[in-house]
């Protein structure tokens, strides 16, 4: 059980390690962000994906991520210039911030508390469940009892 | 011909009205005992006989708005703002769906249909499918209200009738756009037999689970309509608006997927009403909602509640959408607190290690995101409602919460086969996960061999996730598959390849929900390739050339034509791999005459590795030369393929099994052991 729980300590430094260490290069960080924001001619497209031949709003948008960049800015400074600007319909998703902490933690917060009810809730039928007589003494009865089982589907 | 189908869609609320009024006295009479001038038996046959009558009603209207289309009446409004006289037949034909009114009169017309088919095989249990005709009957009746009354289709033109219309939205002017609407349509109506058959039983207090047995086809055929219907969209979309993607997380995208979810859930969940007798509650709210959820889409798409590319099919009839959605909600809640003690379980869980919490878990988890799914699409509604300004909700977000939920869906694929029903021994678990467990490990170490770096961008570490559960499930399901074959195969003497064939033939269910998940696995294969899409843009003349991965684009020419419907701007590129001439594509760019509006076809090089996706973008406004973008995106055939091994699994599943005692035939095994091979065919 102790080696179980190190197994899962390692395996949670390995997941953080592996959503903290993101490449710092430039090229990267300007796909990252233009896939952050949108384009706000109105098409509802990513502003990187925007495809519109003379669209009057993606290349200026572009470009001015492209000055940011240069200028040495951090991400959370441009996104949050990108939406002082252009308001905050032209970030792709909301930031974390006041009500917007909802839109991220609502989801999964819900899928959490399903998991624990769904787990308490097996726990109280097992519980009311009449007790099943004890298991027979005969040789790989559990092997046999489960193929039965998997065969005839019951 | 206006009037003509003006005067069928009166007639067809007439009998439907008819339809709902006399089964619903008829039904009261049976269940209440009492007795009027007319025998209750007779009150619902003719009822019935109203229902099928609608059919032939709605029939004549929706012909009559394709004969108007046809024939270029452009006297009816609608015909005039969504056709042209040079618009190809197959387009006239779709222009019965690419509208508001149109497609009400299409949804109309299914329910119609699916009504039709239910009321002439009303044998199979002649009081259940009373309900359910009745019930069918009150949802044609919103339908045929508003087309009646909100957005009649023969609506006629004021003051001088123009020579031409104004032509159908080019975006619309695509094969697949033939096709995915009715098949997405064919989806949501189809959830209303279910439905209706599920509120049956519940107001009827319907004896047993045979109600389960009756819609599981309809069901079943009803979710196969609406993920063609989805994957059509998604094709049209990648083929035809030129961004490179499939899927935008576009509010009227993800209305389609929400119904799919639950009713993917329900497709799992009621297997363990029929076989164990539990979560019956669960399985009622799940088809309510699945329904329920078929309406809000469509509220979504005409209301403009959210903000949508779809936005060409607004109008003002939210009202009545949100209307009937509380009447529905208000009749499925009354009729389940009148009847909920009709729906206690008959066997509680045993064990969390066992099939039933598999299912449970897969039911939450699609709940799950399903819920995500409706949070991003109203949470910028909400956010102006509270914070008052509206943010954007796009596929950032979706990345980050919905594609979790997905892998943890894609793992349960997985184990859910392996574990027995009631419980599973801890040494069982531990046999027969290891060889998934390993192929999906050894999976991990390859691609991470092979250059997949998923400490380096959430993509990859997405994909390598995606990559590895897939071998995992592929594993878990072809050892399910072998297992079985193997038994047959012991007892028969055929080869493994024929005993599986006959594992599935006695199974197909099982089986075929088998193969249904692999072809899953596929399409999250693909999914997964979209993390290392690659793009590149160029101004691109006359034999200059581009490269995209392995591939040299030569320009050889730039073109135009013409004909009655369209002008188009075409680059002809020759595709090199290496020094080899492997394919010429042509990417073009429409000008509609008649709608004033662009559209792209995209070019594409379809392999099994990827996609070489290019689009003409037209010419430079500053220097007039030629655009050209040029997109390499892996696995995309992948999807494609993956959903056509859906269809075939869901076949394989609606195919009835074949008997032991055929089967020992088949196999030349006297028949007296047909009941021990008999022990090799289990349930779900």
């Amino acid at each position: 059980m102790r080696r179980l729980f190190r197994f899962s300590q390692l395996g949670l430094v390995v997941l953080l390690a592996i959503f903290t260490m993101g490449s710092a290069d430039t090229a990267v960080r300007y796909n990252d962000l233009g896939h952050k924001m949108m384009c706000v001619c109105g098409c509802g497209q990513i502003l990187i994906e925007c495809n519109h031949l003379g669209c009057p709003d993606s290349d200026r948008e572009l470009s001015e991520l492209r000055t940011a960049l240069s200028q040495g800015k951090g991400d959370t400074e441009i996104l949050e210039a990108f939406q002082a600007k252009y308001g905050p319909t032209v970030l792709a998703a909301p930031m974390l911030t006041k009500f917007n902490i909802a839109a991220w933690f609502v989801p999964p917060a819900v899928l959490l508390l399903g998991i624990v009810g769904t787990i308490a809730l097996v726990r109280k039928w097992r519980l009311r469940t009449v007790a099943m007589p004890a298991a027979s003494q005969v040789r790989g009865f559990d092997r046999i009892r489960d193929q039965i089982r998997k065969e005839t589907e019951l | 011909m206006p009037a003509f189908g003006s005067f069928a869609l009166l007639l067809a609320l007439a009998l439907s009205g008819y339809n709902l009024i006399a089964g619903g006295i008829a039904l009261r009479q049976l269940a209440t005992g009492a007795r009027g001038r007319v025998s209750p038996e007779r009150l619902a046959e003719t009822a019935r006989r109203a229902g099928i009558g609608s059919f032939f009603a709605v029939t004549c209207a929706a012909f009559a708005l394709v004969w108007a289309a046809f024939t270029n009446d452009f006297s009816v409004s609608y015909i005039l703002h969504h056709s042209n006289r040079a618009l190809p037949g197959p387009y006239k034909f779709a222009a019965l769906w690419s509208g508001q009114e149109g497609s009400l009169l299409l949804w109309a017309w299914l329910l119609a249909a699916y009504g039709f088919v239910l009321r002439v095989r009303h044998k199979v249990d002649v009081k259940l499918t009373a309900y359910a005709s009745t019930i069918l009957s009150g949802i044609q009746i919103f339908f045929l209200l508003l087309l009646n009354f909100a957005a009649p289709p023969f609506a006629l033109v004021a003051g001088t009738v123009p020579q031409d219309g104004f032509g159908l939205n080019p975006l619309l002017q695509y094969p697949e756009m033939v096709i995915h609407p009715p098949m997405l349509y064919l989806g949501y109506v189809g959830f209303s037999v279910p439905f209706a058959f599920a509120l049956g039983a519940l107001m009827m207090r319907y004896p047993g689970e045979k109600w389960i047995h009756i819609t599981r086809r309809w069901t079943m055929v009803t979710w196969l309509f609406l993920t063609c219907g989805i994957f059509l969209g998604a094709h049209w979309a990648y083929s035809v608006l030129g961004w490179g993607g499939y899927w935008g997380w576009d509010p009227v995208e993800n209305a389609s997927l929400m119904p799919w979810l639950t009713g993917t859930a329900f497709l799992h969940s009621v297997m363990m009403q029929e076989k164990r007798g539990m979560m019956k509650s669960w399985n009622m709210w799940l088809i309510f909602s699945t329904f329920a959820l078929s309406i809000l889409g469509t509220l979504l798409t005409r209301s403009g509640l959210v903000s949508s590319v779809h936005a060409f099919a607004q109008s003002s009839i939210g009202t009545w959408f949100w209307t009937f959605l509380v009447i529905v909600l208000a009749v499925c809640l009354f009729t389940f607190v009148l009847q909920r003690d009709h729906l206690k379980s008959e066997h509680k869980l045993e064990s969390l290690v066992s099939r039933e919490s598999s299912f449970l878990f897969n039911n939450l988890v699609l709940l799950a995101a399903c819920f995500t799914v409706l949070w991003g699409t109203l949470f910028p509604v909400l956010s102006e409602y509270v914070q008052g300004n509206k943010v954007t909700v796009g596929a950032p977000f979706y990345n980050r919460v919905a594609i979790p939920i997905g892998l943890f869906l894609l793992f349960l694929t997985g184990i859910g086969p392996i574990l027995a029903w009631r419980s599973t021994s801890f040494k069982s678990v531990r046999k027969n996960f290891i060889l998934p467990v390993v192929a999906g490990l050894v999976t991990a170490i390859v691609l991470i061999a092979c250059g997949v770096r998923p400490w380096q961008d959430q993509g990859a570490f997405y994909s390598l996730m995606a990559w590895s559960m897939g071998a995992l499930v592929v594993t878990a399901v072809g050892s399910e598959f072998l297992r079985g074959a193997g038994v047959i195969a012991r007892h028969t003497g055929q080869n493994l390849f024929a005993s599986m064939f006959q594992l599935t033939r006695r199974n197909t269910r099982r089986y075929g929900g088998y193969i249904v998940h692999f072809g899953v696995v596929v399409i999250f294969i693909g999914f997964a390739g979209s993390a290392f899409n690659q793009s590149a843009e160029q101004e691109l003349n006359f034999k200059q050339s581009m490269t995209m991965g392995p591939y040299r684009l030569v320009c050889q020419d730039y073109s135009q034509d013409s004909n009655a419907n369209y002008d188009t701007e075409y680059a002809i590129l020759d595709v090199y791999r290496g020094d080899k001439k492997i394919t010429q594509l042509a990417p073009e760019k429409r000008f509609y005459q008649a709608s004033q509006t662009t559209s792209t076809i995209v070019a594409n090089h379809s392999t099994l590795a990827w996609d070489l996706y290019v689009i003409y973008a037209g010419k430079d406004p500053d220097n007039g030369q030629p655009i050209i973008k040029v997109f390499l995106n892996p696995l995309v055939a992948w999807i494609w393929i993956g959903v056509i091994i859906v269809i075939l699994g869901t076949f394989v599943a609606l195919t009835p099994n074949m008997t032991a005692a055929f089967a020992a035939s088949r196999s030349r095994v006297p028949v007296g052991e047909a009941p021990a091979l008999a022990a090799s065919k289990g349930g779900d």
